[in-house]
């Protein structure tokens, strides 16, 4: 079966376009035990953290969590002793560049049909590496270039042979991803790209007033496929953030163009997440007021390009404290992701609260992806995306010392080949030919 | 006339009194980084040099010091390589002068005519407690430039400036071949490039410097010495060993060929960068050369694909001197901050006073400045940096910053 009948829907046209990159069932081992992980300090995110938890996972997802005096474990269960440990959902990347992905090409400025997924390698060694960081989940983008620069996609870092592996299918059918934007510097260009950041909106507009002008044409056909438009791939993606299905992450660095994003999202309706932010801190009241959540990144030092001038570790505060959803990113290879919880940390050393940057790189980006209801903290029914480390989350000493997505250990830092990618050394940068698999998980392919 | 010479002699004390600074700082832990650290340790400071430095319990403060306090004191923090100053933060052209492209090889480009010392980056770095930064021409060429040692206290050049000429800065590999149908295009021709470079100035030194011989000059009786050339002058001070080769070089084979270069002119040559120096420690450590290794949490890709953040310990294990750098940033961030990359090689190996080594004492030895700072003794510059708990730790503070005596910086950063 090569494609998903969810999509065979006929009238469902957004969907079908994606057929036929939908997989059959994974081929991937999947946990098939009961696994109890036990003796951990725990921090679910959804709640207070505390010690001496248990995890109870099946078939890939939590069963329960819990106090070990009040969780009870299967009697088959593997148990897996995580005493001295620290337990914690899986670290999701709101904005990453793992798997050398590509977006759109010179052609032109705004580029809605192109799709991320259809470029990424999927033995990049990033991967390996960001599964060291604890990531569990990445939103894969295509760069910012472009005014828009093609659909993103939202990965599952689980060690696969194609990228259909690593793909997260949404209750309709589609591969959940969102829609990549920018504004400011980075997408003016020579021609056809724009000049100004008033052209870089009118040029906006005028595709999002098509794709409106687009999906009336498809309601008034109210279903008869004689009174349709021809298929347009850019207008069916523009239609798609239009009806709020993919959510704008929308790379925007200065306070103008931030409010040049909440003014575009604003007149079209889009869902909308603004990425970088450099000069959030000083819009911030601006940006709780458009309810719009922010995605940070966390830099050493400002500068480096104009607009990230006035970048600074408190953003992360000032945000918390203006009432905005605040996630983290790597950006990844701007920042490292086996380094991401770092960001966090940085945060916090600049006044952001404990609890407010641990949820940044969890739960804050399950929401900034729409997928809270899967991921983003240790919570029975969710994906089994965990991570136990060796001490707190937020200290420099602390390593990742397993990374565990849907029940299936990926990443394991006591491990010499996965301590590769933790620390780097000769072929860490190498495309992996056998995935990483351990042996008797091949044999069983 | 006494009255008057009185007044004028007390108000000549009052004004030293005033200008000379008096601080005393207390630490609930004093790194020195010359000793083992001292618990509840007091460093007194008067005017630009360190007094006094001891157990609380043996040094009284006197009263018309002023009291500074901390948690965790160390000296102020010694960047073994950087380029700031020379790297605007804004990263456009107008601030970027590290890297002049009109030829491989230039030796006679100065530091000290570039650096920006009110540049935001200097301020910034000073915040975490980096006081002084080897700084100058990047790699990206043969031979780029000169690099100086500066205090990030000063907006002017000329009062930052602790040495002028540290060492001439190189490049070998990937980022010194040059555009397309330029030389040198190859590794092969790079090396020869440099030592046709460094036979040259060994001819212009001879016949500059040694006074010829009756037969000599009777062969070249019609000849001048050569005319003063800066170029080749500066090489030849390196073949004197007055100035030092920092080579930037990532690659194993790389780090051979340097070594191979270095030994033909008996240069003294500082190893920089080193992404694979792993796999020749033997050779690094047979050769004497320093090594300034690359920022712990350098991008790997290209030639420093195989970089490790355990390149450190594996240096300590090696018995190889070595210190930590920001290096060079073409992007974001534009510059590493040392404290944060110390940080990473002490959670990857190395012990927490081994990783304040390599931004304190060892950076200061290796570029040549451990008279003057890089431990906390007296007779060296005041310079210190305060800190609310373990400096590494992500969220801890630089609370407090002094150079040459002056407290210039007490922002929670």
């Amino acid at each position: 079966m090569l494609v998903s009948k969810h999509c065979m829907t006929p009238d469902n046209r957004f969907t079908r376009l994606l057929a036929f990159v939908l997989a059959t069932a994974s081929l991937l081992p999947a946990q098939q035990t009961p696994l109890a992980v036990v003796g951990a300090h725990v921090i679910p995110i959804s709640g207070p953290e505390f010690d001496n938890g248990v995890l109870v996972v099946e078939g890939g997802k939590i069963v329960s969590v819990g106090p070990a005096r009040s969780t009870k474990i299967p009697d088959n269960a593997q148990r897996i002793d995580a005493s001295g440990k620290i337990l914690m959902p899986g670290l999701i990347d709101s904005h990453s560049h793992i798997g050398s992905p590509a977006g759109g090409d010179g052609s032109a400025p705004i580029q809605p049909d192109v799709r991320v997924l259809d470029s990424i390698n999927v033995r990049d060694a990033h991967i390996q590496k960001a599964q060291a960081g604890g990531i569990t989940t990445a939103n894969v983008m295509p760069g910012s270039g472009h005014l828009l620069s093609g659909q993103t996609v939202y990965l599952k870092l689980k060690d696969g042979r194609t990228i259909e592996d690593l793909l997260i299918h949404l209750a309709d059918g589609r591969i959940a991803g969102g829609m990549k934007m920018a504004n400011g510097t980075n997408s003016r260009r020579q021609p056809p790209f724009p000049g100004t950041r008033a052209k870089s909106a009118a040029l906006v507009r005028e595709q999002y007033v098509k794709a409106e002008e687009y999906r009336d044409k498809i309601r008034k056909a109210g279903g008869d496929t004689s009174k349709m438009p021809p298929r347009d791939l850019n207008m069916e993606a523009l239609v798609e953030v239009l009806d709020g299905k993919r959510v704008v992450q929308f790379h925007t660095h200065r306070h103008d163009d931030i409010l040049t994003v909440l003014r575009l999202a604003n007149e079209f309706h889009f869902k909308v997440v603004l990425h970088h932010v450099s000069d959030a801190w000083m819009v911030a009241d601006q940006i709780a007021a458009a309810h719009v959540p922010v995605s940070l990144i966390v830099i050493d030092s400002p500068g480096g390009k104009i607009e990230a001038k006035d970048v600074s570790f408190a953003s992360g505060a000032v945000l918390e404290k203006a009432g905005v959803l605040v996630g983290f990113h790597t950006d990844d290879s701007i920042t490292d992701s086996r380094l991401f919880m770092r960001s966090a940390a940085l945060a916090v050393r600049a006044g952001m609260s404990r609890e407010k940057a641990l949820y940044g790189v969890t739960m804050a980006n399950a929401r900034i992806l729409e997928l809270q209801d899967r991921i983003g903290s240790l919570e029975p029914g969710k994906d089994a995306d965990f991570i136990l480390l060796s001490g707190d989350p937020l200290s420099v000493y602390t390593h990742v010392l397993e990374t565990w997505v849907e029940g299936v250990r990926v990443f394991d830092r006591s491990d010499p080949k996965d301590y590769l990618y933790a620390v780097g050394g000769y072929g860490a940068s190498h495309d992996q030919d056998d995935m990483n698999f351990d042996d008797e998980e091949k044999e069983e392919r | 006339m006494r009255r008057t010479r009185f007044v004028l002699a007390c108000l000549a004390c009052a004004s030293t009194a005033f200008l000379e600074a008096q601080l005393a700082i207390r630490g609930d832990k004093v790194y020195t980084m010359s000793g083992p650290p001292i618990a509840d340790g007091v460093v007194l400071v008067r005017g630009s040099k360190i007094e006094r430095v001891g157990r609380a319990s043996e040094i009284s403060i006197p009263s018309d010091y002023k009291l500074l306090r901390a948690k965790v004191v160390t000296p102020g923090l010694v960047d073994a390589h950087s380029t700031v100053g020379l790297t605007g933060y804004l990263n456009q052209p107008h601030d970027q002068d590290m890297l002049e492209k009109s030829a491989p090889i230039q030796p006679e480009l100065r530091a000290i005519d570039a650096y920006d010392g009110r540049d935001r980056l200097v301020g910034y770095i000073r915040g975490f407690g980096v006081t002084t930064i080897h700084t100058g021409h990047g790699p990206g060429a043969l031979i780029s430039g000169q690099t100086m040692i500066a205090k990030t206290a000063y907006d002017n050049v000329e009062r930052a400036t602790m040495v002028p000429l540290a060492m001439v800065a190189a490049t070998l590999g990937e980022g010194a071949r040059a555009e397309t149908g330029k030389s040198p295009g190859t590794r092969a021709k790079m090396i020869a490039m440099l030592r046709e470079e460094f036979i040259k100035a060994q001819e212009y030194s001879r016949k500059r410097e040694k006074p010829a011989t009756e037969k000599e000059k009777d062969k070249d009786k019609d000849k001048e010495p050569p005319a003063r050339d800066l170029r080749t002058e500066m090489t030849a001070r390196m073949l004197k060993g007055e100035v030092p080769l920092l080579v930037t070089v990532h690659r194993a084979n790389d780090i051979l060929s340097t070594i191979r270069l270095g030994q033909e002119f008996h240069l003294k040559i500082v190893l920089d960068g080193v992404a694979e120096a792993y796999l020749v420690l033997p050779e690094i450590k047979a050769s004497g050369y320093p090594v300034i290794l690359h920022p712990t949490m350098y991008r790997s890709g290209g030639e420093t694909e195989n970089l490790s953040m355990t390149t450190a310990a594996k240096l300590r294990d090696a018995g190889i001197p070595f210190a930590l750098e920001s290096g060079f940033e073409d992007y974001v961030p534009k510059t590493r901050v040392i404290l944060f990359e110390a940080a990473i090689a002490a959670a990857n190996g190395l012990s927490f006073e081994e990783a304040l080594a390599t931004i304190t004492a060892s950076a200061a030895r290796i570029i040549g400045v451990w008279d003057r700072v890089g431990s906390l003794d007296a007779g060296k510059d005041g310079d210190l940096a305060l800190y609310d708990g373990d400096p590494f730790e992500y969220t801890t503070h630089c609370t407090g910053v002094v150079i040459d005596g002056q407290v210039v910086s007490t922002a929670q950063n």
